[in-house]
């Protein structure tokens, strides 16, 4: 179908908030490099935080090619206002009980927004997504079994996951508040929409919290987290921006 | 005293300067599991080293970002390192054989692995 202008619009806006929640969550996840549990989980972690950057650097490519600027200005060069994350990726790494339930709650939508853009409408996108299937689902299968292996250990594990779900539950909400062109994804054919996709998310999560031992908040209207797709945002994503941007900005110009 | 450090994850770690670290317990971690890769269908899986890890599927995680990354993979098999049976090392005399039954030795395999590489890299 021709697009309009207003679906490339809706188009871009998707874009951009899936490339910046990959390009700060990578960032985020890759604050434990070196730091992590067990030198094999660190390695996991590190290796999968630079998979989410690689993933945003192919979204960012897309919108260059769509006409906006490149992809390493767009990602170094903007302050947080004209940032389309969600707050779930920009809340610091926590205790590693925090890390691991945002990267299984993120990634899992992650799985399921991917599989449902791989039949975009838009060639260029459902590429990307089929592309990237398999080192989601790897992902998927480490948060996995982690959540499993924590959720049923000892009293003091169990009671901090449950405690840590309970809490960034809300927050990962946030990930499906709705954007301002949702229609037009939907009627254009390139997205299914956030709600729907919110909706498979937690069909998919839950047997998976049930199998570790750990249970579900039932408030799934919560809007508490919402804000992050227009440009409000928690107050660690600016200081995180200072930090990921410093070298960059000493010489935007250089050759790497 | 917080070390402060040109890293900023050094610093964001908050370690404490005056902090004596006690040396950790012996066997104060997860078992080992050993590794093998299989790097076409159909060949042999070839043992590429261990991981830590408190059980197999996690033992099965790590190794796939352990040994698979860098190179082509299309299997994985992951076993408890205590549940391979092994001989002593002071027992190695049962593998040496007399002079006079040298003609039992292999060699000809060693050249089949050799033939079969220089195929392999014709192929590529």
């Amino acid at each position: 179908m021709e697009y309009t202008e207003k679906h490339v619009l809706a188009l871009k806006e998707l874009l951009y908030k899936m490339a910046d929640d990959q390009l700060i969550l990578g960032h985020r996840n890759s604050e434990w490099t070196g730091l992590g549990p067990i030198l094999e989980e660190d390695i996991a972690f590190s290796s999968m935080a630079q998979d989410k950057i690689g993933q945003a650097q192919a979204l960012y490519e897309i919108l260059h090619e769509l006409g906006e600027g490149e992809p390493d200005t767009v990602a170094f060069m903007r302050n947080a206002e004209q940032f389309h994350c969600c707050h779930l990726v920009e809340i610091p790494i926590g205790e590693y009980d925090f890390s691991l339930l945002r990267h299984f709650l993120f990634d899992r939508a992650e799985q399921i927004r991917f599989d449902m853009l791989a039949q975009s409408s838009f060639e260029p996108l459902a590429q990307v997504a089929r592309k990237f299937r398999g080192e989601i689902k790897y992902h998927v299968m480490h948060a996995d079994v982690w959540v499993k292996q924590l959720g049923k250990g000892g009293a003091e594990s169990h009671g901090r996951m449950q405690e840590t779900l309970s809490s960034c539950f809300p927050m990962a909400l946030g990930i499906f508040e709705p954007g301002p062109y949702e229609a037009e994804l939907i009627e254009s054919g390139i997205f299914p929409g956030e709600l729907a996709l919110r909706n498979k998310w937690i069909e998919a999560i839950r047997p998976v919290i049930e199998s570790a031992g750990l249970h579900l908040p039932d408030q799934f209207d919560d809007t508490s987290a919402y804000g992050g797709r227009y440009g409000s945002h928690t107050e660690y994503l600016q200081p995180l921006l200072d930090e990921m941007t410093e070298v960059f900005r000493i010489d935007p110009a250089a050759e790497w | 005293m917080i070390i402060q450090s040109l890293d900023p994850r050094v610093t964001r770690a908050r370690i404490d300067q005056e902090k004596e670290f006690q040396p950790l317990d012996q066997l104060d971690q997860f078992e080992t599991y050993e590794v093998f890769h299989q790097k076409k269908r159909g060949q042999q899986h070839t043992h590429v080293g261990i991981v830590h890890a408190p059980n197999a599927e996690l033992a099965m995680v790590f190794a796939k970002e352990q040994y698979s990354r860098r190179g082509q993979c299309v299997n994985l098999w992951v076993v408890r390192t205590r549940d391979v049976f092994v001989t002593e090392y002071e027992d190695a005399d049962i593998f040496e054989n007399t002079p006079a039954k040298l003609h039992r030795e292999a060699e000809s395999y060693k050249v089949m692995d050799r033939i079969q590489a220089y195929k392999e890299r014709q192929e590529a």
